[in-house]
Order: C-alpha cells, then structure tokens, then sequence
C-alpha cells in the first residue's frame, strides 16, 4: 500500500485498505486515538475480515485493544476513555451486533454531552460492517442506519468508495461527538481509486456522482453500485439521472438534495434497508415539505424487502434493490 | 485483610459531616418537593450515608465516580456543591447541566463526577472506559463505579467486571445493596450475594457493612490502595437498607414494615454522631455547629436555586452536538 507510485497511472485501493489506512495515519497523527474491538490486534489477526490488519503491532497493544464479545463493554470503555481526552474507535464486528449496545450507543453516548450541559462529550467513532449478499440471513447483514438517525447526538455516515471510506473516517475521528461508521461488508475488496492521505470528506456533505436533468436519485453505501449502470442504462434511454451520494445519513445534506430535485422535479431514494421508516422516508418527507408543488412526480422510495434478510440465495437477492429496479422505477417516474 | 486502615479522628469528623449532608439534604429535598416549588423524580439515598462518605474521604477530587439515578449521596460526598445541586434538580440554568439533565443526570467533572446514569447498570461499562484512561496515562487516578444490587442481574454488570479484571483497571464497584430492586427483594432476584460474583471474574469480592463507617472506610482503603497499585479491581458488596420506597411518592407497601422500622432505629447517622462523642472525637456543640452550617448551607442553596431562572428554550437546540443544531 505504501510502495512509491513509479507510474502515472491512479493508485488503485478498497475500501477495507482505506479503512485500515485511514486509522493508521490518524493514530500516527494523534496519540489519543485508541482502536478497540472484537478481535482487532494481530494476534487476533486485525478482525475477521483484516480491517485492523497492522495496527496493533505499529502502535502497541495499549492503543489497539481485543476486548472480549461484551458490545456493552466496548462502547462502554470507548465513552469513559472519551470523558478523559481519548479518541476510541471501537468495532462493533457486525452492525446486528449493535442491538447489545443500543443502550450505551443511544443513552449514553449520543446524549452525555447534551444531558451534562455541554460539560462533558463523547469523541468516538463505532465502526460497523453490514450488508446482504453473502448469504449471512436474518440477524448479520441488516441496514440498521434509521435507528440511530432517529436519535439526536449521534452522526451516522456510509462511505460507498475507498476515498470517501478514507476522508469519512479521518472527518469521523476528527469530530467531537460520536460517529457511527457503517462500512459495507459485500464490497469491501472492490478496487477503486486510492485516497491520498490526509484526506477529509465533511460529515453532512454528499456527493454528485453523475450530473441529470430528469430524475435525481439519492443513495449510499452499495447501492451507489447498483444505481451507477442504471444510470448508464437510462442515458441510453434518454433519460438524465442525476446520482447523489449521501455519504452522511445523519445530518443528510439537504442543500444539495433540494437544489437538485429543484432543477430535476423528480426525486428517488434508494437504500437497503427496509422501506418502512426507513432514511427513504424522511428525506421524502423534507423533499415534499419544501417542494410542493414544484415536483413533476410523488417522490419515491425504493428500498429493502419489509421482512427479515433471508438467507436462501434468489430470496436474499430479490430483497435488496438491484439495478434493474432502480432503472425500472427511474423509468415509471419519468412517465408519471 | 491484615493491618486494616481506620480513620483518624480528623477523617471520622469528615465522614460524619458528609453523613450529616447527606441526611440533611435528603430531608430537605422531600420538604421542598411537598411544597409544590420543586417537580423532579426523586430517589432518596436515606439510610445509604455511610457508604460514599467512607469511601470518598479515601479519595481525591481527581479521582472518578460514575453513579446512577439514586446518587446524590454519592456526589455530595464526592464534594458536589450545593448550589449547583439544587439549581439543577430544579431546572435553572445555574445548575450543573444547566438544567438540562436532572437529578438522573448530575455532572461535574470538576469533582470528578462524570456521569450519573438513569439506566439500572450503566455506570458501569463507563467506568470501566474512565479507568482505562488512567490505566493509559498512567495518571494514579482511580474510578469507582456506584450501583444498587439489582444492577447485578443485568448484563452490563458482568461484561463490565469481567474486561475490568481482564484489563486489571484500576477501579472500584461498589454495589449499595439496599436489600430493594425497585419494588422487588433481592432475595427473590439471586441466588448468591453479590461478593460471591467477584470469584466469577478473578476478582476480590468483599462484603462489608455498608452502614458501618469504619469498617466501609478500611474496606474502602484497601480497595483503593490497589487499584491505585495497579493490581486491578475489586467488588465491594456495602450492606445497607433503603429507608423509603423506590422514588419519592412510592408509598413502599411492599415493604416489611419491622425490618423497615429496624433498620430507621439503627439510622447509621446518629449512630456513628454518638460514637464521636462517647469516643471524645468530637463534642456535642462541635457537631452541632457543624450541623446548623450544613442547615444553613442547604438554606441558602435552595434559595439560590428556586431564584435562578430557568433555561432559555433555546438550549434545545445547544449541546446536541458541538455545533448548534437547527
């Protein structure tokens, strides 16, 4: 990862390399920021996937700790090290996982700050990987983001590329309150371009993929994969689709998702989590609020099938959104 | 335990005026509440004096606690000043968390009081995190984290105990077991004593008279002492009895009524007042004095507090998050 490019062409990386580059040059940056986890030091071999790779044996086991299966006592140990000027970012191995915490994650960490009056905060990042398509089931790959939107004092963010896995945990560990990290498990050995270090993408802000006049359709994480060749397919068409990436889910940019809906009249947002009360369904919401009248279709919402991940492989496939359906309701929309 | 610590006379006066604060306050919070000028959720520490008194004359205002919704015993014994205590279990902005976190919420980290959680458990896997600053710092500070039995039924008790032993943190649980899980006996919720549990993680488990100030102050010590050694936690099991019902209101029918009155007639706080003077520590006028100040103190933060104003509505929008929210 770190051979001197010799060549003129763009260093390629995945998102698991930006990770594990992104918490290694911000520990080399700062001496307060602490990695803790399930499984994270070498001898546990950096996780089970390897995103922590390195980090103990560079930094020592003080600073890169395996913890023991106790989700509460990781959050815990990440807030009480937080009250006193650390910066941790603890591994909740897989978002499901998450639930064991809720109560640390929701009641204490997102609200410290608030209910001490501004007297103490909670610096951390909660690191967390997820998504369906290794045929996981019911309780190891779920989108569990409106949860913690849900919940005031707490960011939560979900990188779709190595650069923005890269600037988003650099922003996450730099930011004073807490950061849920969500980090997509399917894609994370996907090469793209590598980051450069250093690199900060600003929590809140999301990304114009590709540029439309038709149609603006809002998505994160994975789904960013699936929406970029129905987009493609529908220029073919002769429909422009505008691509936004969220990047943050909470605080979502609205700017750019009104003055994009603003130009197109027509919204679609697109995730893989369940539909219901899903992100889907407040960023509808906030598009109708302030655009009433001025939209050209109902806002639409494409997202996760509302059951549990299943796990045979047809039924897992036909859970989440896949392209042709992102193409097929861009389509119905425009015809509206 | 060999050459157990016992407080000199100058600590045992301390640790009865933090008793008689405690006392004090507790008897001044539920007379202000009846009077309709306070509306706050409250649950009354009386009868758990001892326990935080002999604890924290051991400490010092760099040293940590993190306690719970019954807990302002403890931060008054961990020196939290009147005045920002009852400004802020009556909502003025002059309280600690001006106003915006509550009796369930007391923070003031300048004492070392860095969190007061409403969730039965919870002080503990923070505690933990606090302790494993000091551990990293290498600062000697040690962490005590307060809790009632019932929190040992709960999960984040043993996660808490076992990384705490594990990781050799230097902390302190002391669990106030006041005999009562809300409405419930703990009789009825374990089967061991709470001490026992400490076995399950390598870790010492003492149980002690919690209502007994020497006794608590040489446990207390000796747990202090090695954690600040670095040789790791200890489960301090502090027996008491909860006076009143669960919270402020509760009229506690659940109650056995001749254990309950037991244990208001051995009330640790006259009881220890007594054994100051009969040991000629301290004299009758001396604790008097002290007591008409401690009245006197309470008076004026009561005031201080009911005539503070409240917070401005937009704090709503303050604290969220660093940046103010919109």
């Amino acid at each position: 990862m770190n051979a001197p490019a010799t060549d003129a062409k763009p260093k390629k990386a995945n998102i698991l390399q930006a990770v594990n580059q992104a918490l290694a040059d911000a520990m080399e940056a700062d001496e307060s920021v602490l990695v803790l986890g399930e499984d994270v030091a070498d001898p546990e071999e950096g996780g089970v996937c390897g995103v922590t790779k390195g980090l103990s044996s560079r930094f020592g086991e003080k600073r890169v700790r395996s913890t023991p299966i106790s989700e509460q006592a990781i959050i815990g140990a990440a807030i009480g090290a937080s009250l006193v000027g650390f910066k941790p970012v603890a591994e909740i191995m897989l978002m499901n996982f998450t639930t064991v915490a809720m109560d640390m994650i929701v009641n204490h960490a997102a609200k410290l700050r608030f209910m001490s009056g501004g007297q103490t905060h909670v610096p951390i990042v909660i690191r967390t990987m997820t998504g369906t398509g290794f045929a996981s089931g019911g309780q190891h790959c779920d989108y569990l983001e409106a949860w913690f939107a849900h919940t005031a004092g707490i960011k939560v963010v979900a990188p779709s590329s190595p650069m923005d896995a890269y600037g988003l945990m650099r922003s996450a560990i730099d930011d004073p309150d807490p950061v849920l990290f969500i980090e997509n498990l399917p894609t994370y050995w996907t090469p793209a371009q590598a980051p450069e270090s250093g690199h900060r993408v600003p929590i809140g802000k999301a990304n114009v993929l590709s540029e439309g006049s038709d149609i603006t359709i809002i998505a994160y994480a994975r789904m960013i994969q699936e929406a970029l060749p129905a987009v493609a397919k529908l220029a073919e068409a002769g429909i422009s689709a505008e691509l936004i990436d969220l990047r943050t889910i909470a605080p979502w940019d609205r700017e750019t998702v009104l003055a994009s809906v603003g130009k197109t009249g027509r919204a679609m947002i697109v995730h893989e989590a369940v539909t219901p009360f899903g992100a889907g369904a407040e960023i509808s919401s906030v598009i109708n609020e302030e655009m009433f009248g001025r939209l050209k279709a109902p806002v639409k919402r494409l997202g996760g099938a509302f059951c549990p991940v299943p796990f045979s492989k047809p039924l897992e496939t036909a859970f989440a959104p896949q392209s042709a359906d992102i193409e097929a309701a861009a389509r119905a929309l425009v015809a509206h | 335990m060999t050459n157990r610590a016992r407080p000199d006379t100058a600590q045992q006066i301390e640790i009865y005026r933090r008793m008689a604060l405690i006392k004090a306050n507790d008897e001044r919070s539920r007379k202000v509440i009846m009077t309709g000028k306070l509306v706050m959720p409250y649950y009354s520490p009386r009868g758990q004096e001892v326990i935080p008194s002999a604890l924290s004359v051991n400490l010092t205002d760099e040293d940590y606690i993190c306690t719970i919704y019954r807990g302002s015993h403890d931060q008054l014994a961990k020196g939290l000043p009147l005045k920002d205590l009852w400004a802020e279990v009556a909502g003025r902005t002059t309280g600690t968390c001006k106003g915006k976190g509550g009796p369930m919420h007391v923070t003031y980290p300048e004492k070392g009081i860095m969190v007061t959680t409403g969730i039965v458990g919870s002080s503990m896997p923070i505690a933990n995190g606090l302790a494993w600053g000091s551990q990293l710092k290498e600062d000697g500070r040690v962490t005590v984290a307060y809790f009632g039995d019932a929190a040992s039924n709960i999960g984040a008790f043993h996660e808490s105990l076992n990384l705490a032993a594990v990781w050799k943190l230097p902390i302190i649980f002391v669990c106030q077991n006041n005999e009562w899980g809300e409405h419930t006996a703990y009789s009825k919720t374990s089967n061991v004593q709470v001490a026992e549990r400490g076995a399950a993680y390598g870790m010492p488990g003492v149980r002690v008279d919690g209502n007994d100030p020497l006794e608590m102050f040489a446990v207390a010590n000796e747990a202090i002492d090695r954690a600040r050694a670095g040789e790791g936690p200890t489960l301090i099991e502090a027996m008491t009895y909860r006076f009143f019902g669960h919270v402020f209101g509760d009229a506690d029918a659940y109650m056995d009524k001749e254990r309950k009155a037991a244990a208001m007639a051995a009330d640790p706080v006259p009881r220890f007042r007594a054994h100051l003077i009969a040991e000629g520590i301290a004299s009758e006028d001396q604790l008097a004095a002290m007591e008409a100040r401690i009245e006197a103190d309470i008076d004026e933060a009561v005031e201080y507090a009911l005539a503070s104003p409240f917070p401005e509505v937009e704090e709503l929008s303050r604290d969220v998050f660093a940046q103010e929210t919109h």
